[in-house]
């Protein structure tokens, strides 16, 4: 009994993790369906966007660093602090500026490339963000806060504790990023449904070239989408970074959203909760279980290696449309 | 001595197909071999040879074998990193069993090695295409990592958990270890170059060679006219995971001296020897070299620019370094996609013509 209770606080506990994942997961998703582009960089984007954040919300100057090497000045701050949700309104700003400065610069001269060529320019995107992200607000590890709730919740412990006899064990952080991420899908969805830009942009995600013949911008769509993976990227940054503190591992949460997609699927949003959740509880008790007896520390490859599993069985993932190849 | 091919007349089929057809590339490659293995050894400095040439010649062989998998069998693969520690540590473990046969057979056997353990993470190939693909071979990256990492039988219960590559001669000279002269560090890993570009040329040129394109280019198609799938994907697999195991051999017992696996191979690795394919030229022999140099010598070229003569500090020069290669990436795909190795040959295009373009 006891134990059956220690492996259902792993679930739950798995369970959030896989809300983590599955926000950034949910970038890939967008970007991919809208423009066929597999962005690698959406996980840089979200240490890019908790970086702005931070350095915004405590007044640094930008480029700071760069400013003094050249000029032998010592700025560093503003000496302001900005409130949290100012701060996190320029934020998304800068990201819609980063979207259309990647349709501009990037995307506009790559249109008919193939995926392959796009895929990688994505990978020279995320070098670039890197580095312009630690050359705007240096290096250093940054603690993020926005005035979300930390620490073990005392009342999932006390209910779970009357109901079941035993005290669970979950971060108020993540019960609020389970929210958030529902929110967030559900705004997503009502948004794609029911407004005639997200009317638009499921006609490009379908077929380009009729959303085209039909008189929808190309060029705004994909701006437009750009800039909702680059705010789902602020918000995925918000919750990793009030986590595990603003990084550069942050940026590597992108390589484990990408077993998440490969179960999921890389078209379905419902597919990306879904792998999210089924990797996090996967991971967690497969390092319960099975991780002493081989020495621990599966969790950084047993994504990988269940995503390969399952796809030799269903090469499109759970929710992906079907592959279909013609010659 | 102009550029050009009138006057050089083909009487023979093998003439015909050669490498290089024009005599005046051919006597350029001469050359450049000759200089690379009779001048350069004699004039070589320790630092030209640790931070420029050995490098070189090493990611070279690894781009060389990712070229072939992603440029000519078109299969992308992520895993390059943890293919390099398989070499790697199949040399360690090796010459640690055997101390008494030499290193160059050990070197080639851990490519073999790797090749096998290539084709076991290339098998999902057949049934997973493209980023799905791509995906997939994370997992080898990262699992390899881990089991080097966690199985002690690998580094043999050392307490550090690294690595280290004893003292090791070839006729008489030592060429591993600490008290290696430059000029043997440089031209083992020359002739391992040489020797891997010739057998990488004749594999892509032949039967081998054109069936891994025909898989590129569409491979259902490929399939229907008599391209066994299977075969070539994982001859492809094995192909490259042999270069690329070399590579790891020689960039831990030769480069190195030491290494531990998840800082020597991380996933960095993998991506570093993708860019040099990529800016090199996909499916290109020469553009393997071209783009490992360039991804070799910006590191350097930036550092003496930055932090030595502009006198940034160190920190801020790595940022700097990270935003232009990231930038000139997405250059490359945009203005050439298909890299240095395309731009050479346009400039040969011209040279030919020259000084009558029209």
């Amino acid at each position: 009994m006891e134990q059956l209770l220690y492996v259902s606080e792993i679930v739950v506990n798995g369970l959030m993790t896989g809300v983590m994942y599955a926000l950034v997961a949910l970038g890939f998703v967008l970007i991919y369906k809208a423009s066929g582009v597999f962005n690698y960089a959406q996980g840089v984007m979200a240490l890019f966007a908790a970086m702005t954040l931070v350095g915004i919300q405590q007044g640094q100057v930008p480029f700071a660093h760069l400013i003094n090497a050249l000029t032998g000045m010592h700025v560093s701050n503003f000496g302001w602090n900005v409130p949290a949700v100012l701060a996190i309104a320029l934020t998304a700003g800068v990201m819609v500026l980063l979207a259309i400065a990647i349709q501009k610069l990037v995307l506009q001269h790559l249109v008919g490339q193939e995926p392959i060529i796009l895929f990688m320019a994505t990978l020279g995107l995320a070098y670039f963000l890197e580095g312009l992200g630690d050359v705007m607000w240096g290096a250093d590890v940054k603690t993020l806060d926005v005035g979300l709730p930390q620490g073990i919740s005392d009342a999932a412990e006390a209910l779970t504790a009357r109901l079941t006899g035993y005290g669970f064990f979950i971060d108020r952080l993540d019960i609020w990023a389970a929210i958030i991420a529902t929110a967030l899908v559900a705004a997503l969805v009502a948004f794609s449904q029911y407004t005639k830009q997200g009317r638009a942009m499921r006609a490009v995600a379908d077929d380009h070239q009729a959303a085209l013949s039909v008189g929808i911008s190309l060029k705004f769509v994909w701006i437009m989408v750009w800039s909702i993976a680059g705010f789902v990227a602020l918000v995925a940054g918000i919750m990793w970074g009030t986590k595990s503190g603003v990084q550069f591992s942050l940026s590597l949460i992108a390589l484990k959203a990408l077993p998440v997609l490969m179960l999921g699927g890389f078209t379905s949003i419902p597919g990306a909760i879904v792998g999210g959740l089924i990797i996090g509880v996967g991971e967690k008790l497969f390092e319960y279980f099975v991780g002493p007896m081989i020495g621990g520390a599966t969790e950084t490859w047993f994504a990988y290696v269940l995503a390969l599993g399952f796809l030799v069985f269903r090469p499109q993932g759970l929710f992906g449309e079907r592959i279909i190849e013609r010659v | 001595m102009i550029y050009r091919e009138a006057g050089d007349f083909k009487t023979t089929y093998q003439a015909d197909n050669q490498t290089f057809p024009l005599r005046l590339d051919r006597m350029g490659y001469y050359a450049i071999l000759a200089v690379a293995f009779l001048v350069i050894p004699f004039v070589i400095s320790d630092y030209w040879a640790t931070s420029v040439m050995v490098p070189f010649l090493i990611y070279a062989i690894a781009a060389l074998g990712l070229n072939i998998l992603v440029g000519y069998a078109g299969q992308v693969s992520l895993g390059t990193g943890g293919f390099m520690a398989v070499g790697a540590y199949a040399t360690y473990k090796l010459t640690t069993m055997f101390p008494d046969v030499s290193i160059l057979i050990h070197v080639i056997v851990s490519g073999l090695v790797t090749a096998l353990v290539g084709m076991l993470f290339g098998l999902p190939s057949l049934r997973i295409k493209g980023f799905y693909l791509a995906v997939a071979t994370l997992a080898a990256q990262f699992f390899l990592i881990w089991l080097f990492n966690k199985v002690p039988w690998f580094y043999n219960y050392s307490a550090s958990g690294q690595i280290t590559m004893p003292e090791r001669t070839v006729l008489g000279q030592i060429v591993t270890g600490p008290a290696t002269p430059a000029w043997a560090k440089y031209l083992v890993c020359l002739t391992f170059a040489v020797a891997l570009a010739w057998l990488a040329r004749n594999l892509t040129r032949g039967t081998i060679g054109r069936k891994w394109m025909a898989i590129r280019d569409m491979d259902i198609a490929a399939e229907i006219i008599g391209v066994n799938p299977l075969t070539a994907k994982l001859t492809a697999f094995g192909v490259s995971s042999f270069l690329i195991g070399i590579a790891g051999a020689l960039f831990f017992s030769i480069y190195l001296g030491a290494a531990e696996a998840s800082e020597a191979f991380g996933i960095n690795k993998s991506f570093l020897v993708l860019f040099m394919v990529i800016i090199g030229g996909l499916g290109s022999i020469f553009g393997s070299f071209a783009g490992a140099a360039f991804m070799v010598l910006l590191p350097v070229f930036l550092k003496n620019v930055l932090s030595g003569s502009l006198g940034w500090p160190t920190d801020l020069a790595a940022h700097i370094e990270l935003m232009i290669v990231g930038a000139l990436i997405v250059f490359f795909l945009i203005v050439e996609p298909h890299g240095l190795a395309r731009l050479w040959r346009l400039t040969k295009e011209k040279l030919r013509l020259w000084p009558f373009p029209h």
